[in-house]
C-alpha cells in the first residue's frame, strides 16, 4: 500500500499515523473518490454513531443507492483504512463514527485562501 | 387465502419479555400456554387489533438462536417492525421509561423510524408512515 511521504521509521499503526500526523495518505483520496463513500460520510455527518443497518437504510431511502449490505460494509472498511470512519463497539452494538481529522491534511497541503483573497 | 396470524421474535427470557412487551410496549397477552419444561406458547397482540396478528415471544433455547440474534444486533438489524401513529411521542414516552434507543426518530422519506432494544436480545423498529 503506497502512502505519500510515508515515514518508515515510525513504528505506528496506519490508523494512528493517519489520524495524528500532518501528512496526507493516498488512502484518503482513494476513500473520497467514490460517491457512495461520500454519501456515507454525509450521513454520518447528519448523525454520528450509526449501525450498519441504519447506514444502509439511509443510503437507500435518501440517496437512492441500492448497495448491498456487503458492499456498504466494504466501503466502510475503506473509510476506516483512511481514518475517516472509526468503529466503536458498545456491548453487543457496533457503531460507526465520522472522523474528519485526516481531511485537515488536505487543507494544510493546499491552503484555502480566505474569501476575497482569491486572485 | 392464507393469512398471517402469528409471527415471532426469539426472546432470551419469556417472563422478562412479557413484562417489556406488555408494560412498556403496551401489548396484551393473547395466549399463554405451558409447553415442555419452562417454555410457554406466549403471544401478545396490540390493543388496537385484539384479533389481529399475534406476536409469539418465542424461547431462544435452540443453539442457533444466540449467534443469529447477536449477528443481527451487531449490525443494527431489527428483529421486527411495529407501526405507531406518533413516533416522537412513543420515543419520548419510552425513553422516559428507561428504554434504550440505538436510533432516534429518523426521517426516511415515506416513513419515520426509530430502533429500540427490547432487553431480550433484539432490536425492534418503530415506524410511522408519513402522509405523502
Amino acid at each position: 500500500m503506497t502512502r505519500e511521504g510515508s515515514p518508515n521509521r515510525q513504528p505506528l499503526t496506519g490508523k494512528y499515523w493517519l489520524a495524528y500526523t500532518g501528512r496526507v495518505a493516498a488512502d484518503v483520496y482513494k476513500a473520497l473518490a467514490d460517491a457512495t463513500r461520500r454519501a456515507i460520510l454525509d450521513e454520518l455527518q447528519d448523525r454520528d454513531g450509526q449501525s450498519l443497518f441504519e447506514l444502509c437504510t439511509r443510503l437507500t431511502m435518501r440517496h437512492g443507492l441500492g448497495s448491498t449490505r456487503q458492499a456498504v460494509s466494504q466501503h466502510l472498511e475503506v473509510l476506516e483504512e483512511a481514518g475517516l470512519v472509526t468503529v466503536r463497539r458498545e456491548g453487543r452494538y457496533k457503531f460507526h463514527h465520522l472522523d474528519t481529522g485526516p481531511l485537515r491534511q488536505i487543507a494544510t497541503r493546499w491552503p484555502v485562501p480566505d474569501e476575497g483573497e482569491s486572485p | 387465502m392464507i393469512r398471517i396470524t402469528v409471527t415471532s421474535v426469539f426472546v432470551d427470557d419469556q417472563s422478562a419479555a412479557l413484562d417489556f412487551y406488555t408494560r412498556l410496549l403496551g401489548f396484551e397477552v393473547k395466549n399463554d400456554i405451558p409447553l415442555g419444561g419452562d417454555d410457554r406458547w406466549l403471544t401478545v397482540v396490540s390493543p388496537a387489533a385484539p384479533d389481529g396478528v399475534e406476536l409469539l415471544l418465542e424461547p431462544s433455547g435452540h443453539p442457533a438462536v444466540g449467534p443469529y440474534k447477536a449477528a443481527l444486533v451487531e449490525d443494527g438489524i431489527p428483529a421486527a417492525s411495529f407501526g405507531v401513529d406518533d413516533l416522537q411521542a412513543e420515543f419520548d414516552r419510552l425513553t422516559a421509561a428507561g428504554v434504550r434507543f440505538v436510533q432516534p426518530p429518523t426521517d426516511m422519506g415515506p416513513v419515520v423510524v426509530a430502533t429500540l432494544d427490547d432487553t431480550c436480545g433484539n432490536l425492534i423498529q418503530l415506524a410511522q408512515t408519513t402522509s405523502a
